[in-house]
């Protein structure tokens, strides 16, 4: 790539810094300068947080029809999958796997709900409900 | 308390916080690249079977951690390194460090990294930060990724280096023990070993998954995609690809510009006519991964999608596959000796 190609497109990171890329200069020397983003990479990105939010409205539907509990919605909301979630709370990944049963969860002891919510930043009672604004982080 | 420290902005974070720290110690010449090639930083591996958030396993560089150690181990640095079970022991020890004056890398997971925007918060455990300071209970931190300095918490600083999951941080802490002088010839050989060792991983590992066949091997399966995957899937495993090889610290084109650099700048310590023109051969292998990225965002935003497109999709990983053997191949021939 030469220095002036680097592409200055917009991109999420933007909000935060430009990035540093390596190009070649007119002599064929290896240079660095600021990129302000790439439009091929923000897409990607753009299309990873597409898919996320198909997953999350997914498991949402799941949930109401019974065929698994809230933790599905928050892990996906919070992008986790078992084995991450199990780190996070401590249970065993097979415990985690059994809570993701509607009739298991409903027999949680209100002390392991907690812990779940404290991992998700929510409160027990958004755990059950699932009322939660899904814009925050 | 603040340690006397140059943030300077770096491509990669681990290039970043080693050639940082190695300026700590006084020493002043290496360099982002020079560091990311005595590392033996390139590398391509494809596992399949494998996801990662819900896609492709793919890695255009080095296992995380090995381009700081066997960067210092080339230059006979001493390094301290440390994880915790405890996070306030693990946090006494920073104290003392920094109170020692000793800037410090520190892992950490980026997903509670406050200052990362919300788009880029991934469970991704392999970030490297330097924290040089502690002031109005706030930690100074320098992200070599950024272009200025910034600053967490003491719970934010706590809750990244504790994060959890796959390559856990566990509080991981590291930096180079003592000043040390090093001299031309040290840099010389530690460029030497580097090379060699990064011919070994790009051209000698067994297997198909990694190295330069990685690469053919990936475009191979890129080809059965469409069919196997279905549309939207495959163009949500192309955009994976392309952000493992684009997203902020790879310097562009998948780390081989870096590697580019790196060539160059070997030759001035080695003046062998070969290294200003594989670097050409790596710039060449870099912008044909960015031309892949092009086709490949084609296919993830609906503008292409026919089984040619993928065909296409997948020749450039051949072609790239080729021009990284035979990059490599001519840097395995380098008399080094004469």
């Amino acid at each position: 790539m030469n220095k002036d190609e680097i592409p200055q497109h917009d991109g999420a990171l933007n909000k935060l810094t430009r990035e540093m890329l390596y190009a070649v200069d007119p002599s064929g020397k290896y240079v660095t300068d600021l990129s302000s983003g790439w439009e091929v990479k923000s897409t990607a990105l753009d299309v990873a947080w597409k898919d996320i939010g198909e997953r999350i409205s997914l498991a949402k539907q799941q949930v109401g029809q019974g065929q698994a509990s809230p933790l599905l919605f928050f892990m996906e909301l919070r992008l986790m999958d078992t084995g991450i979630l199990s780190a996070y709370t401590g249970f065993w990944q097979w415990q985690v796997k059994r809570h993701l049963k509607p009739a298991v969860f409903e027999k949680l002891s209100a002390k392991k709900l907690q812990r779940y919510a404290e991992v998700f930043n929510i409160t027990v009672q958004q755990l059950k409900t699932m009322e939660v604004n899904e814009g925050e982080l | 308390m603040k340690v006397n420290f140059e943030h300077m902005q770096a491509a990669h974070c681990e290039n970043g916080v080693t050639s940082n720290l190695l300026r700590t110690i006084g020493i002043r010449n290496m360099t982002e690249p020079l560091v990311f090639g005595i590392g033996s930083g390139l590398f391509y591996i494809y596992i399949p079977f494998m996801k990662i958030n819900n896609g492709p396993a793919i890695a255009f560089r080095t296992q995380p951690g090995l381009i700081f150690k066997r960067t210092c181990k080339s230059l006979g640095i001493p390094v301290v390194r440390k994880k915790f079970s405890s996070k306030s022991e693990a946090e006494k020890f920073l104290t003392a460090c920094l109170e020692a004056g000793q800037p410090v890398g520190c892992q950490v997971g980026v997903y509670y990294l406050s200052y990362f925007p919300k788009e880029y918060r991934f469970h991704f455990n392999a970030h490297n930060l330097i924290v040089y300071g502690h002031e109005d209970n706030r930690y100074l931190v320098s992200d070599p990724v950024m272009e200025t300095v910034t600053s967490l918490s003491d719970y934010e600083l706590e809750r990244v280096r504790f994060a959890k999951g796959a390559l856990a941080p566990r509080g991981q802490l590291y930096y180079p023990l003592e000043k040390k002088e090093i001299t031309d010839d040290q840099v010389r050989r530690a460029i030497i070993t580097g090379i060699k060792r990064n011919v070994r991983d790009m051209l000698h590992i067994p297997g198909s998954f990694v190295g330069v066949s990685g690469i053919a091997y990936t475009g191979r399966k890129i080809k059965k995609w469409r069919d196997k995957l279905g549309l939207p899937k495959a163009g949500l495993y192309l955009a994976q690809l392309v952000r493992m090889q684009e997203e902020i610290g790879t310097g562009g084109g998948g780390f081989r510009y870096i590697y580019g650099a790196f060539l160059q700048q070997a030759h001035a310590f080695l003046p062998k006519d070969e290294l200003p023109v594989i670097a050409q051969t790596f710039t060449r292998a870099g912008d044909l991964w960015r031309t892949a990225a092009v086709q490949a965002a084609g296919i993830y935003k609906g503008r292409l999608g026919s089984q040619a497109d993928f065909n296409q999709m997948g020749d450039y990983l051949l072609e790239i596959s080729a021009i990284e053997r035979e990059a490599f191949s001519a840097l395995s021939k380098i008399k080094w000796t004469s």
